[in-house]
């Protein structure tokens, strides 16, 4: 009775559980264990384990996401900090560990599904299994009889419900026709098992197009003052990270300037003032040489797609424009100078390096603040972030900048070490302190500061990952798979008919599901509706069990709707 | 950008104290709903033990049973009529020996609304239909004074979330006799509009560019929904546990000491029950992540960059797999099962609650402190 047997079995279990000794000898035990990883159990325990090791990628800082906050950590707990770094807890979603874990896991899928598809497919191809022969067993089972006077036979009356069948889109199949006993199986929502083993390879998409864009795509940053032009060439970035199979003939030659940077702070909400409320950017696209300009608008959450590459708006800042000369008078530095915000009211750190002024070297380390106010303890701070009252407040030294050495220095900080301090708050010169327009002599004749003007400018990430698109594919049909693999019921349906010896026609029928199926019971009371309307036997139809056993076998649950009916629809014919 | 509406702004903090009261008073009704029928069961429980121990005064007492105890006994001769399987009230907590999972102590299987009438459930849900109308004023109004979806910070995400789990369990009340999670759900509500406006609370304010998406709109919206389904079925598979519990202890011959849930279905109903529910809130998770990883692409540049909150959302996802996992998995359904939906759960609350406030990302901008 094999449809008995999948009653029993409550799950579609292909990768059996039952642990099975291993066999001995080295193909014995690789089975073994190949049984082992593609059990439900096993797979369960990684996808558990799975969400545990991710745990750690939240509670410690992560290189990929910020590498300073790894190195500040590193600083600020010397004592375990390198341990951390060890297993790899900086870097975890990359860590041998976790990718072991996924790694198993898909691999664990795979040899979950490929069986599965393989049993599912021949399923698919053959006709619904035979009839049990004791369908009073199952969970949904009723019985009909026609009098004899409506002369149905069972013959008749089964073609019937085949077609009712067919039409309620079951697979059916018919046995033992021409015998006194004959049956139609019939089979519904094969597609349950299709969603599943979609949604369980497109997972597998999913890793595979994540891994096509690590591998082939790219990364880069690049700060874009006022008026600037953008390249599109290796040189020209800030930072660069290229998957490993990164080319750079893959980098489309076009060009893109900023022509003007609007920020919108709130100034109407007491509570929200100086809120940001709106970033644009205008720029200018080229795509090619030669190729016609193009203006456009770029946005956060409204990136430029330019060829391949993308760009996004992801931070902004000013660039307060500066000019330093030297103790003879040259000019040894002139531009605008990036500097970083640190809060709301854009308190902006800064730092100029003039390595050609003469006689010796000039550094300023700073504040840019776009409103200052001064506290009662005389310090300056920012307390607006639009440029209602600029000042800059620097300190300088003059020394060796340390840029000579070939070593790569950050721009962004200044290496004191070297350095003579000739202003700060507790030097006789005391800080400078620029308005917009002002200069400033420094002590000991070594030159000039001035604050030229303010510029802003815009932090672009510029991205290309050829592996989206096919991650959203797969993403789309993992989900159209998992909708199928839940909400679709898949169960069985037989009916057997046979004719009594006092000639009345006997209509039994069962449905058995196959895996969760709520709605089971409402589909056996639709069937027996249909099969009284299609035999015009309403009100005639009993439950009674065929073989005379006790009323618990019976269905309960398609009592209610059928004995009410009183209309004998013999008449009508 | 409109002006932010003072005005709008002020009702809405108006009608949300009026819902909080509403809850209040309905999450009483429902409390009392659940303490009633401990009562009721008691009576009856020891009215049948006098009867027991007399057995000449035994009708005398199932006489007087009726007459003093008021809306729940009437409850229960409802049940009696209708049960074919049960010989009383009485006798449906005085048969230590039936399997577990009968509905000898428990309530009705399927969760459909049965003849018996609560009273003071039934003011419990209407009021929780007042206060969710007032309450979803007052997320309006808030809407409307900024003249944006008002989930734009923490205030407005735990307003507006208890609003969708006050909704959704009345949208689910309407299929499903769901009442004994009331005092649970209601409470739960309450605690997130305390929570909103002692710990969280934001004037209403435009949003910053990071959230200017219609995004927002559909990643949010299936995020808080998704939650609330999953807010029930946290409830019930802790109903679940407990009733497994009871179920046992009774099977062995022990007092039932929580008679109230006899108010709440078998375990293994629960377990089914809640199954479905988190099929529902899995694929509402799923679009979830589905859409914040498209949103973050259109944001930052990237679909995915392992942020806090990508962690956990990816955390969380996982522990329901592993949960419809278990589901499928011999030796994992039921206890097992639950606990995972349990801990998913958790997970769910640590997200929205912990990590949006404590730890620093991309998604940092609960709008506390700043
Ligand atoms: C990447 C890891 C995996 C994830 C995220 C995952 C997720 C899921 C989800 C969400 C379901 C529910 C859909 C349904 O009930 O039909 C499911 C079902 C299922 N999964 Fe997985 N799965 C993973 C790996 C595996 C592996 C390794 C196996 C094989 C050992 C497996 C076997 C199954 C089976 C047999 C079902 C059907 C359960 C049922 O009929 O209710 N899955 N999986």
């Amino acid at each position: 009775m094999p449809a008995l047997k999948e009653a029993s079995r409550a799950k579609p279990n292909l990768a059996s559980d039952a642990v099975t000794l291993p066999r001995l000898g080295f193909w014995g035990m690789l089975r073994w264990v190949w049984r082992q990883l593609t059990s439900m159990r096993n797979a369960l325990f990684l996808l558990l384990l799975l969400a545990v090791a991710a745990v750690p990628g939240s509670l410690f800082p992560q290189r990929s996401v910020n590498p300073s906050t790894v190195t500040q950590y590193l600083k600020d707990h010397p004592g375990y900090g390198p341990w951390l770094d060890r297993f790899q807890f900086f870097n975890v979603f990359s860590s041998a560990w976790f990718s072991a874990i996924y790694l198993l896991l898909f691999i664990s899928l795979a040899g979950c599904v490929v069986p599965r598809a393989r049993a599912h497919w021949k399923a698919m191809r053959s006709a619904p299994p035979r009839t049990p022969r004791r369908l009073s067993r199952l969970t949904e089972y009723g019985t009909l009889e026609l009098p004899e006077r409506l002369g149905i036979s069972a013959e008749q009356a089964l073609q019937d419900a085949a077609r009712l069948l067919r039409k309620r889109r079951y697979r059916i199949g018919l046995y033992d026709v021409g015998s006194d006993r004959p049956s139609v199986a019939g089979e519904r929502g094969l597609i349950r098992e299709v969603g599943n083993l979609l949604f369980h390879v497109s997972l597998i998409g999913v890793l595979v197009f994540v891994a096509i864009g690590g591998l082939f795509g790219y990364r880069g940053q690049k700060i874009l003052v006022e008026g600037d032009t953008f390249v599109n060439t290796l040189i020209s970035y800030d930072s660069f990270s290229p998957g490993p199979n990164f080319s750079p003939t893959r980098l489309d030659p076009f060009a893109i300037t900023l022509d003007k940077f609007s920020v919108k702070f709130d100034r109407s909400s007491k509570a929200h003032y100086g809120q940001p409320i709106d970033f644009t950017a205008a720029v200018t696209v080229t795509d090619k040489p030669g190729a016609p300009p193009v203006h456009q608008t770029l946005k956060v959450n409204d990136p430029i797609t330019i060829g391949a590459a993308s760009f996004y708006l992801v931070g902004n800042g000013y660039a307060p424009v500066v000019t330093v000369k030297d103790g003879t008078g040259k000019t040894a530095f002139s531009g605008p100078v990036i500097s970083i915000p640190s809060d709301g009211a854009y308190t902006s750190l800064l730092v100029i390096k003039a390595p050609d002024a003469k006689p010796s070297q000039l550094g300023f380390v700073g504040f840019f603040l776009p409103t200052a106010l001064v506290n009662d303890k005389g310090i300056s701070y920012a307390s607006d972030p639009d440029p209602f009252n600029p000042r800059l407040n620097l300190n300088s030294y003059y020394g060796d900048l340390g840029l000579n050495t070939g070593q790569p220095r950050n721009v962004y900080t200044l290496d004191t070490k070297n350095l003579t301090q000739l202003n700060g708050r507790d030097k006789p010169a005391g800080g400078i302190v620029l308005a917009l327009g002002q200069s400033y002599t420094l002590p000991q004749g070594k030159g000039t500061i001035s604050f030229d003007g303010i510029k802003r400018y815009i932090g672009v990430d510029i991205r290309h990952d050829p592996g989206q698109v096919g991650v959203l594919i797969s993403a789309l049909a993992a989900l159209a798979g998992l909708v199928c693999s839940l909400f679709v019921g898949r169960h069985r349906v037989w009916v057997r008919t046979g004719t009594h010896p006092d000639g009345r026609t006997m209509i039994e029928y069962a449905l058995l599901a196959r895996g969760e199926n709520h709605r089971l019971a409402a589909e056996a009371a639709t069937i027996r509706k249909l099969l009284q309307q299609l035999l015009s036997i309403l009100g005639t139809g009993q439950e009674q069990p065929r073989d005379g056993m006790s009323a618990a076998t019976g269905n309960t649950g398609t009592t209610g709707g059928t004995t009410a009916a009183t209309r004998t629809s013999a008449k009508d014919q | 950008m409109p002006d932010i509406n003072e005005t709008f702004a002020m009702f809405s903090e108006r009608f949300m104290l009026l819902a909080g009261i509403a809850y209040a008073i309905a999450f009483i009704a429902f409390a009392w709903d659940l303490v009633q029928n401990s009562k009721t069961t008691r009576t009856v429980l020891e009215q049948s033990r006098q009867a027991a121990m007399s057995p000449a005064e035994g009708t005398k007492a199932v006489v007087t049973r009726r007459i003093p105890v008021g809306a729940g006994a009437s409850g229960y001769a409802g049940i009696e009529s209708e049960g074919p399987d049960l010989d009383g009230p009485e006798g449906r907590a005085e048969r230590p020996t039936v399997p577990s999972g009968s509905s000898a102590h428990t309530a009705d299987d399927s969760m459909r609304y049965g003849p018996q009438r609560r009273i003071p459930a039934r003011v419990g849900v209407a009021i929780t239909v007042l206060a969710a109308v007032v309450h979803a004023c007052g997320v309006l109004f808030r809407g409307l004074a900024a003249g944006r979806v008002p989930w734009g910070n923490m205030y407005e995400f735990w307003t507006t979330g208890g609003l969708v789990v006050a909704v959704v369990f009345l949208l689910v009340l309407t299929r499903r006799d769901l009442r004994f999670l009331g005092t649970f759900v209601i409470g739960l509500v309450l605690v997130m509009l305390t929570a909103a406006s002692v710990v969280f609370w934001t004037p209403a304010g435009h949003l910053v560019p990071a959230l200017q998406s219609y995004w927002l709109l559909i990643h949010v919206s299936i995020a808080v929904m998704s939650s609330a389904l999953f807010t029930l079925t946290f409830a019930m598979s802790v109903l679940q546990l407990m009733q497994f519990r009871r179920d046992a202890a009774l099977t062995a011959g022990k007092a039932d000491r929580l008679p109230f849930m006899r108010l709440v279905p078998s375990a293994l109903s629960l377990e089914n029950m809640a199954y479905r529910i988190n099929a529902i809130a899995f694929v509402g998770w799923t679009l979830t992540l589905m859409f914040g990883s498209i949103w973050a692409e259109k944001a930052w540049g990237r679909f995915w960059g392992w942020d806090t909150k990508e962690v956990w959302t990816f955390i969380i996802w996982v522990v329901y797999a592993g949960y419809l996992h278990a589901r499928a998995t011999r030796g994992w359904t039921g206890t097992r099962a639950a606990w995972l939906s349990i801990v998913g759960y958790l997970c769910i609350v640590f997200n929205f609650a912990i990590v949006n406030v404590y730890f620093s990302g991309l998604h940092s901008y609960a709008g506390v402190g700043s």
